[in-house]
């Protein structure tokens, strides 16, 4: 008996003449997520994809992996037999032993695609439902609420017997909707705006803003260690890292002490948008939630936003920190993010931001940084070249 | 790295951590590996192999007990001195479970201790914590109304790690022996031992806790020392190495390595030669960063001077920190970033946030020089001028 994970795609079921090429990119995700694991064979067939771990590949193991790549709505294992009953009901038995034999009821649910199959559903169910009383009799059927629900799909192939379906990540398959360039500082609120707009099937780069000494390789790390958590779900992801302290130090030096922190994050929108136009992304990332802190009102955002020429996604924007501390827990960055170290967002903080800056006022201030003393151009274009780029694979 | 074990030395880097850990001693580095090499059986086999290596260990035990003028058959190795201070302190609270009791410690203890009666804090025992002056100091009057007859625990370390301050470890004996009959004494010597001289008997304390790598040994061993007639159950089972005190097939290389590097560095002659070396660098340190506008000293001026901690009141530690480290100079801040908090001890110093924040510990060891300390106070001058300061 063969046992193999049967996946079912979500919104990708909705889609129209493109869905050939979702269900490729999703095909390709799910041989590289489980790529670790051992050799998988991934084929799709009547809307339904098969991945059949090869060799030593541990199902265990591949069934993890396949339930964080995006564009899946449900997986469930199944065992794989050949197509007739008696080969099916001895098989039912054996592979869902443990969840017969700790149920009270159950119901048998089968389905027919292979229409040449000699019994029709109700007739698989009523034998299938009679073998598994005979051999485990402390059970009784419930058709309406029922413990377990046993269901056998004969299908062209082979016929397959399902486990509980498994939740599958949602969104649509990484990939499919072009790139972004994520801007990470370290904190809790980026690497979920990262997961969710690669959710949202878009693949990712990353840009995130080194200040040494004021931040140390251990925030770089993290930054590293965030990625990784991110990249189990999204994929490999590249990160870039920029140098980033000669413009800190010049904003400090002739801009007003209170708008320190929205022209610092205007730069960081200009060069990441260079760095994201290299990378062929189409969008910026960002973990703003309106109101969090002085940078993220209205007035600060329209100031940010006015320092972009590309659409900067905000998919956390409207989210309560506690919403965003849970989806953080649940993919595994939360704890990486409370580590102490200071990130470039907590360098130079003003004592009193401006929680409402006028942007006509921030550009005015700006002005400082244009003169031929302080050249600005030109310290955007060392950052950009004095950047660095590695590519940051899951773990 | 040679034949002989030497390894490269640092160069131009400046190593000013030595309470973090040390490097590696050559007699250290060819114990260790010779053991590796050649004394690799395990100590319990009767054969020639775990022979060789039971001798490594007993030359090793005899070492480390002569540093500390003990006996060896109460020195019991560990793999460090926090597992050492794990197994003083849940050992003694266990020893007298039935009765209760309290526990009487300092609030600037090494974590190993803290935590541990912070645990058993949680299970029913009752945990005094001096506090100390802002110099790290512990009051002898303190001590003295701390222990109660109910005590039956006093832990105190002889040196602070963060500050320096020298804890009267002498008073609380005293006051115990008076006030607390039942009580067992635990001093945790790490930051002392091989600074200063440590005679068990003179100290007059139950148990005491060293560590090999604050004394140029490797990583990976420790003991503990324990008057013969104190009984406390271990804290592992499994075996009758130690004396099945300290069960588990011992880390040969690294006792053979903890044996020589005390062996080196715990004699009173070498002690004495590296404290008046050390007190010169003390003092030079001092004068420069006293000419320095704005350093406030945190150290007490009579602690050891083996470490002094100050701070420069306009520049995050961590920034400092990172600064100093490209440039080859290595120290240690008591504190973390505008995120975390200050370490323990500096919160029980209660230094003002400006202070506390921006803390730097330096922390030498005999090969260090003025030369360094030079060095070391040019660029700590670069970075006050430079950097960006936070009030």
């Amino acid at each position: 008996m063969n046992e193999i994970i049967l996946i079912k795609n979500g919104e990708l079921a909705l889609k129209g003449l493109n869905r050939r090429s979702f269900e490729e990119a999703l095909s390709r995700n799910i041989q590289k997520a489980a790529a670790p694991c051992g050799p998988v064979k991934v084929f799709c067939s009547q809307s339904t994809m098969y991945v059949t771990p090869l060799e030593y590949a541990d199902i265990d193991e591949v069934t993890e992996r396949v339930s964080r790549v995006f564009g899946i709505a449900a997986l469930s294992r199944a065992a794989e037999v050949e197509k007739n009953m008696d080969q099916i009901l001895p098989a039912v038995c054996e592979y869902l032993r443990d969840e017969l034999e700790s149920a009270d009821t159950f119901k048998v649910n089968a389905k027919r695609a292979d229409k040449k199959f000699p019994l029709k559903s109700p007739e698989i169910c009523v034998a299938a439902g009679e073998y598994i009383l005979n051999k485990f009799p402390h059970l009784s059927v419930d058709v309406h609420e029922p413990d377990l629900t046993v269901t056998i799909e004969i299908r062209d192939a082979a016929a397959y017997i399902h486990k509980q379906p498994i939740r599958g990540a949602g969104g649509l398959p990484v990939g499919t909707g072009g790139r972004a360039c994520v801007m990470i500082s370290g904190g809790i609120d980026s690497p979920v705006a990262s997961w969710m707009m690669a959710k949202r099937g878009l693949e990712l780069s990353a840009v995130n803003f080194a200040s040494p000494p004021y931040t140390s390789r251990r925030a770089e790390d993290k930054v590293r260690s965030l990625l990784e958590k991110v990249a189990r779900w999204s994929g490999d992801i590249r990160l870039h890292i920029v140098p980033f302290t000669e413009i800190q130090e010049a904003i400090r030096d002739y801009c007003p002490e209170d708008m320190l922190t929205v022209i610092m994050r205007r730069y960081m929108i200009k060069i990441a948008e260079i760095i994201a136009r290299k990378d062929g992304a189409l969008a910026l990332v960002s973990g703003e939630s309106v109101g969090q802190v002085a940078s993220q009102t209205l007035r600060a955002l329209q100031c940010t936003d006015a320092a972009a020429d590309m659409p900067v996604l905000r998919p956390v924007i409207g989210m309560d920190k506690e919403e965003i501390v849970s989806i953080a827990r649940k993919i595994d960055t939360f704890d990486i993010s409370i580590l102490p170290y200071e990130d470039c967002c907590t360098v130079f903080t003003p004592k009193h931001p401006k929680t409402k800056p006028i942007l006509e006022k921030v550009i005015q201030a700006e002005k400082a940084l244009e003169c031929a003393e302080v050249n600005v151009n030109a310290m955007i274009e060392r950052a950009v070249n004095g950047t660095v780029a590695e590519v940051v694979k899951p773990r | 790295m040679g034949t002989n074990g030497e390894i490269e030395p640092i160069g131009s880097e400046i190593y000013f951590d030595s309470c973090a850990t040390t490097k590696p001693c050559a007699e250290a580095l060819s114990a260790g590996l010779e053991a590796m090499r050649y004394s690799w059986g395990n100590a319990s086999s009767t054969h020639t192999r775990g022979t060789e290596a039971a001798f490594k260990i007993r030359e090793a035990r005899h070492a480390v007990a002569d540093a500390l003028s003990a006996q060896p058959e109460d020195i019991f190795f560990t793999s460090g001195g926090t597992e050492a201070n794990n197994i003083a302190v849940f050992g003694a609270a266990c020893k007298n479970k039935k009765q209760g009791g309290r526990i009487v410690t300092t609030a600037i203890e090494h974590s190993s201790v803290l935590d541990s009666v912070n645990e058993l804090e949680k299970r029913g025992v009752e945990v005094v914590r001096l506090v100390p002056d802002n110099k790290g100091h512990i009051s002898p009057d303190d001590i003295r109304s701390a222990i109660n007859p109910n005590t039956i625990l006093v832990s105190m370390m002889m040196v602070n790690n963060e500050v320096g301050s020298i804890l009267p470890v002498a008073e609380a004996v005293k006051a115990a022996r008076k006030n607390a009959p039942r009580a067992l004494i635990h001093c945790d010597c790490v930051q002392a031992f091989g600074k200063i001289p440590i005679s068990v008997r003179q100290l007059g304390a139950d148990m005491v806790t060293v560590s090999a790598h604050k004394i140029h040994g490797i990583k990976g061993a420790g003991a503990l020392w324990k008057k013969s007639w104190v009984h406390i159950p271990p804290l592992f089972y499994g075996g009758h190495q130690e004396n099945s005190f300290r069960p588990g097939t011992e880390a040969t290389p690294a006792i053979a390595s903890f044996g020589a590097a005390a062996e080196r560095m715990c004699s009173r002659k070498s002690i004495g030669e590296r404290l008046s070396h050390i007190t010169e660098l003390h003092e030079y340190m001092i004068k420069g960063l006293l000419q320095i506008d704005g350093i406030v000293i945190n150290s007490p001026s009579d602690g050891l001077p083996y470490i002094v901690n100050f701070s420069t009141c306009c520049i995050k530690a961590e920034t400092m920190l990172n600064f100093l480290s490209e440039r080859g100079i290595y120290v240690s801040g008591g504190s973390a970033c505008a995120k975390g908090e200050p370490s323990h001890v500096l919160k029980a110093l209660n230094l003002p946030r400006e202070i506390s924040d921006s803390a730097i510990r330096v922390s030498f060891c005999g090969d260090n020089n003025k030369r360094e300390i030079d060095a070391f106070l040019n660029v700590l001058k670069e970075g006050m001028n430079t950097l960006a300061h936070f009030c």
